[in-house]
């Protein structure tokens, strides 16, 4: 539920700070209830006895109570938490997946709303970065790096080599020559090939990519090396 | 009872299924003890660390079926790192070595490796039956090793597992003498299948009765399936696009009004939802429907679908459903017993409390329930608990963390404080809104066979969870995140920990020297330390505030498997 709103129509232009979960509902039944639920963090009215005493002994963010009369208050953002909502991994990547698929707007795939990651490829005069979770398959990913690095002809790559690396299937063939192959560097700081883990898995684990001349992936973890071959 | 021989005994125990009540019968003599656990075939280990293997081997030599559950609860929701535990293999690894005849075994939150599908496929002739939810570590080379050597292979049965599953040429495996399978589900395999050898499997299995497909069958070999396999009892479909005017649709159509039998509908996973006609002949019959994974059925189409489903007796949906539909399953479905409504993720969609006023109202058998909501208040789940006090899980997540009432800006004590007061039968409990040490006062007054308590950001003092800990006599499993609870209520009464199986403790307040004392007074108890960052390892300080802390009763002492940021006190 960590979404920053990015589907909202009119009320992107609104300077809200809250999270889109704050507002509730849409028109209609949902605008009474509104205002109230603007005011996300805790609020008791302040002139009643019984609550006064509770209010001493919040810890939580203490921002003083608006009276019913007064405009909504612009809640402060609540930042992030790790397994909040309480939903599995496992059905976040599910939705966001499926919901991508049909078109519509997600924000369960996943924790953040970006992972940018740095690529570089071997003779390229620079690097470029790329979003992850823009893609949903391994296969979108090596589409939108072939367009990206197809404007440099570098070495025995030309355009043959470029579709043969987003082509899977020719993974075994790459290793074999000099054609480019594209690795990853991980949370633990090791170099993977692409491709192993679920798509989930390595947008989550994935610091940076770097697209290898063929000769030189040889260096990968063999683990990695078997899994290709066994791929055939 | 002495005087009959001990056949006469043993057949007796037979009756005598649940587990908590073969525990009982075994404590009433030696006698009696030597009888049950020779005859027990089947065993529940709620921790997997709490006994070990060996053991439970020497006591129970006639095991046929074995329940393991590994990581705590919380772990579901990424607080728990990846290697902290939970390796099956060890599990698999003893009962192979001795002369268990396994022929089930069902896991939880578990790491199952390759490696040890293999073993597992190997070592028992007669193995029937896998059920793994929530586990990882495997890929489908393991799943292929036991689709060829479980000859006689009954169940296999994969739930909400995210699977390294490079090719679908697993199912290819099952040779063609196996014509045993009764239940198969691949539902969260995300790869391709091979979609002739699923077919020509399911031909030769005549009783199959549960078959939950993925994501990779399309249509026309749904329609093949459902040719060869009319007695099915559950379906989960996967793909379900097609253009309404095909002949594959048609085919569908006519193919589906004959499985008369089919009680049980869920997936979805890829929908044109305009098309969901052809379902709704085998609504009328349905007790069972889980569309929470089929975010592309919109909340109108939801709503036709649902008014034909009279006999449902279990839902799963996403909050795109609304208050609006939900007070049409309230209208229709009279028979629901359980329901959990999940977030989509969608900005406007959205059940709030009228729904579930609603539901309370319209559905007088519902006793579970999971709600992900926009906002809850004091006045409806006061209503909710005078409708309905047959609650057994009552699991309420209100999106926005600490959310009071938004009529009255009051926490949700009283609310919650209703619920535990009419439904006395309530076992389980998760919490969320805005909270005060009141709601626990009264989880502690009139929780009394509560067992299983989730809190989050929830609080103001050590009372709160003391009130917990005196009043909630049967209390089995404590989960606490981001609560201002600390060493005053963790030790101040010590031995209620081996009367539970276990507490999670996270952003609590709770120090390094609360929990090493804790771990010196109760030797039988593992309090373990997950410490992520490192910081531990190099202060000492008792005053440092604990990030993490899993305790929980176990018969083994610490465990061996711990990784290093695991420190078991």
């Amino acid at each position: 539920m960590e979404a920053l709103g990015l589907n909202m129509g009119f009320e992107e232009t609104e300077l809200r700070l809250g999270l889109p979960g704050n507002r509730v509902l849409s028109e209609g039944e949902g605008a009474r209830k509104r205002g109230f639920s603007e005011t996300v963090d805790l609020k008791l009215n302040l002139s009643s006895k019984d609550t006064s005493e509770k209010v001493k002994s919040f810890q939580k963010e203490k921002n003083p109570l608006p009276r019913a009369t007064d405009p909504p208050a612009k809640p402060p953002a609540k930042t992030q938490v790790v397994g909040w909502p309480p939903v599995r991994s496992f059905r976040k990547n599910m939705l966001g997946v499926v919901q991508k698929s049909s078109g519509e707007e997600s924000d369960m795939a996943g924790g953040n709303n970006a992972a940018f990651v740095k690529v570089s490829m071997d003779g390229a005069p620079y690097l470029r970065k790329v979003d992850l979770r823009m893609y949903n398959t391994y296969q979108d990913l090596y589409h939108a790096l072939g367009k990206m690095f197809s404007s440099f002809t570098i070495g025995n790559c030309g355009s043959q080599g470029m579709k043969d690396f987003m082509n899977e299937s020719k993974l075994m063939d790459l290793l074999n020559g000099s054609d480019y192959v594209p690795t990853y560097e991980d949370k633990d700081g090791d170099w993977m090939l692409v491709g192993d883990v679920p798509w989930g898995m390595f947008v989550e684990s994935c610091k940076r990519l770097r697209i290898v001349k063929g000769t030189e992936a040889i260096g990968l973890a063999p683990r990695a090396m078997e899994k290709c071959k066994n791929r055939r | 009872m002495n005087y009959f021989p001990d056949e006469v005994i043993e057949h007796v125990f037979d009756f005598v299924t649940s587990q908590k009540d073969r525990n009982a019968v075994s404590l009433v003599c030696k006698s009696w003890y030597k009888i049950e656990r020779l005859s027990r075939q089947s065993v529940f280990i709620g921790n997997c660390y709490a006994i070990s293997p060996e053991r439970v081997i020497g006591r129970f030599p006639g095991l046929k079926s074995l329940t393991l559950k590994g990581k705590p609860h919380f772990a579901d929701f990424n607080l728990l790192p990846y290697d902290w535990g939970g390796w099956v293999y060890p599990w698999v690894e003893a009962l192979a070595k001795s002369r268990v005849g396994l022929e089930e075994l069902r896991l939880k939150r578990m790491v199952v490796s390759d490696d040890c599908l293999e073993l597992l496929s190997r070592s028992f002739v007669n193995f029937k039956s896998l059920v793994l939810v929530s586990c990882e570590g495997f890929t489908t080379d393991g799943l292929a090793a036991i689709a060829a050597n479980c000859r006689y292979l009954r169940e296999l049965d994969l739930q909400e597992i995210e699977v390294d599953d490079n090719r679908g040429q697993w199912i290819s495996c099952f040779p063609d003498s196996c014509t045993s399978l009764v239940s198969l589900n691949f539902s969260c395999l995300k790869g391709e299948i091979n979609l002739t050898a699923l077919e020509r499997l399911v031909a030769r299995s005549p009783n199959l009765k549960s078959l939950r497909l993925n994501r990779a069958v399309p249509l026309d070999t749904l329609q093949k399936l459902l040719m060869r396999a009319p007695q099915l009892v559950d379906l989960g479909i996967g793909s379900f696009v097609y253009d309404p005017s095909s002949e594959a649709y048609i085919k569908l159509k006519a193919t589906l009004v004959k499985c008369k039998s089919i009680r049980s509908l869920s997936g979805f996973l890829e929908v044109v939802p305009c098309c969901l006609s052809a379902i709704h002949p085998v609504c009328q019959n349905l007790t069972s429907l889980n569309l929470s994974y089929a975010p592309g059925i919109h909340g109108n189409e939801l709503i036709k679908l649902i008014r034909f489903c009279r006999k449902l007796e279990r839902l799963w949906i996403l909050d795109s459903i609304g208050d609006r539909g939900l007070g049409v399953v309230a209208f229709t479905c009279k028979e629901l017993q359980e329901l959990r409504v999940f977030p989509s993720g969608v900005d406007n969609a959205a059940v709030t409390e009228e729904g579930l006023v609603a539901i309370s109202a319209g559905c007088p058998k519902l006793h579970s329930l999971l709600y992900f909501c926009q906002q809850m208040t004091n006045a409806a789940l006061i209503t909710v608990a005078k409708n309905n006090s047959n609650f057994t899980r009552f699991r309420l997540c209100i999106l926005d963390r600490e959310k009071p009432d938004p009529v009255t800006m009051q926490p949700l004590d009283e609310g919650f404080g209703a619920i535990v007061q009419s439904c006395k039968r309530l076992r389980r409990l998760s919490l969320s809104g805005l909270l005060t040490d009141q709601v626990f006062l009264y989880i502690g007054m009139y929780a009394e066979q509560l067992e299983m308590l989730s809190i989050a950001f929830a609080g103001n003092s050590d009372k709160g969870m003391l009130y917990v800990l005196n009043g909630c006599k049967k209390l089995r499993k404590l989960e606490i995140r981001d609560s201002p609870f600390g060493n005053t209520a963790l030790l101040t009464d010590v031995g209620k920990y081996e009367t539970m199986r276990s507490l999670w403790m996270s952003s609590c307040e709770v120090t390094l020297g609360g929990c090493q004392t804790l771990a010196k007074k109760m030797p039988r108890l593992n309090v373990e330390i997950i410490n992520e960052d490192d910081q531990m390892e190099f202060s000492l300080d008792d005053r440092q505030k604990v990030g993490k802390m899993y305790l929980y009763r176990t018969l083994v002492g610490p465990r061996k498997d711990a990784p290093d940021f695991v420190w078991t006190l």
